[in-house]
């Protein structure tokens, strides 16, 4: 909840009062009687009307549902209108921010706010039921923007005919770099989810290749490079630099195994769990090093079944219920 | 159990502003290297960890973490924090340590959502 709650504060600083407001406004002029303000609000089903000039539509007071109720108190729906109307107006202004009336709101305990242009004259009027409505679909749109996002990607492959069509996605990894460690793995697993890869599938891509990429990070002379490719029942991470190189790769292979110094081990890394973690994630794994040259990692995922990245095939339901893996 | 009440039990203070509380946590796993919490977690885990640096966030957000505590009272650099609030993970620091959140975690319900290393 805190987190829509933000997303709330943060829209009314964004949100303009001219466009939550209610523009359509019903008003009536000076001349008019409290009978007429009863009709107007019975027919309208609103509680409270702007009394304007009739002249030049400048904004005069209000008559809200409170004057009407001590007008029918005091059994005198005929008088005139300016006997109950309030003149001393709170309005806000069409060009600012909606925090501005929240605030407003907050202090005077109204339910309606005139709201004036540029020039001064009424050009709508803001209820709470205004800011709502315009906060919920302000929300609804920024929802409809990912999911507009997840429909394309997960749809790219669709219309492309080839006889193997694939998408590569390339990253550069600087050595030693820890501020950005594993901001290449972060894009690639929210592109795969985006592409319509389940839960489970994007989390064994996505481990699978931070530890490639921290390994990048730390134990390589001059850093190196991740290509991902991405076809519909395969995804391929390759993660290659060009050294130092690994001397045994069967001993770097064993669990435990690490040359990470003493510094990396206090960023949380270089517990030799990394290529091991790797192999368990990757369907295949393929490890070639030589001294002096450099190291070739690749990576396989298969996608078995009805699962399909990019061709909009795996549905809501089925991403659910593989989520839990074992 | 959600974060929500899951701060209530730890005596916690939420660091990030743009996190959802009513997410879900279905238990908790424990660790400082980041390589056995990418080995051995499971989805929808909160995690117990004394380092603070970014890598904590990219940890959890590879491994569907839903929330980090950090334990003994101390408190993530600010990179750590915006890191988490770009990524949506909540930050939480409880002046407990590693074992007595533990405790109280699972004696809350919190089963652990750690696996053994060793296949």
């Amino acid at each position: 909840m805190a987190g829509s709650i933000t997303r709330v504060e943060e829209l009314a600083y964004i949100l303009k009062i001219s466009e939550v407001m209610s523009s359509q406004v019903k008003t009536l002029n000076p001349h008019n009687t409290m009978q007429d303000v009863l009709e107007c609000m019975r027919e309208n089903r609103i509680s409270g009307i702007p009394i304007v000039d009739q002249e030049n539509q400048s904004l005069i007071g209000m008559v809200s549902t409170e004057d009407l109720i001590r007008c029918l108190a005091n059994q005198d729906v005929q008088s005139n209108l300016q006997k109950y109307m309030s003149t001393r107006l709170v309005t806000v202004n069409s060009f600012d921010h909606l925090t501005e009336a929240l605030k407003l709101f907050a202090k005077t305990g109204l339910g309606r706010l005139p709201v004036l242009d540029e020039k001064g004259a009424l050009t709508g009027i803001l209820t709470k039921g205004d800011v709502t409505y315009g906060l919920l679909r302000a929300l609804q749109h920024d929802y409809q923007e990912e999911e507009v996002r997840i429909y394309r990607a997960s749809h790219l492959f669709e219309d492309i005919e080839s006889d193997r069509t694939s998408l590569i996605l390339r990253y550069t990894i600087q050595h030693f770099d820890f501020t950005n460690g594993g901001a290449a793995s972060s894009k690639i697993k929210r592109a795969l989810l985006r592409m319509g890869a389940n839960a489970q599938l994007a989390r064994r891509v996505g481990i699978g290749t931070y530890e490639a990429e921290m390994n990048l990070i730390i134990h390589t002379t001059n850093g190196g490079s991740i290509h991902v490719e991405i076809e519909p029942h395969q995804i391929a991470v390759y993660a290659w630099d060009d050294g130092p190189g690994i001397a045994d790769v069967q001993l770097a292979m064993q669990p435990g195994y690490s040359t990470a110094t003493e510094e990396i081990r206090e960023l949380g890394f270089g517990a030799g769990m990394g290529l091991t973690n790797i192999s368990r994630c990757a369907d295949e794994m393929d490890l070639r090093s030589e001294l002096g040259k450099g190291t070739h990692l690749t990576m396989k995922f298969l996608l078995t079944g009805e699962d399909v990245v990019g061709e909009g095939y795996t549905s809501k339901t089925k991403k659910e219920s593989s989520k839990n893996d074992a | 159990m959600n974060i929500k009440n899951l701060i209530k039990y730890i005596d916690g203070d939420l660091l990030t502003k743009s996190a959802d509380l009513s997410r879900e946590v279905k238990g908790g796993c424990g660790a400082d290297l980041m390589s056995d919490v990418l080995a051995s977690i499971q989805p929808d885990a909160v995690l117990l960890t004394g380092l603070c640096n970014p890598q904590v966030v990219r940890t959890a957000q590879m491994s569907d973490v839903a929330a980090i505590i950090f334990v003994r009272g101390k408190k993530p650099p600010q990179e750590t924090i915006d890191l988490a609030n770009e990524e949506g993970i909540p930050l939480i620091t409880s002046p407990f340590g590693m074992f007595e959140l533990s405790g109280r975690l699972y004696l809350a319900g919190l089963p652990s959502l750690e696996r053994p290393i060793t296949d």
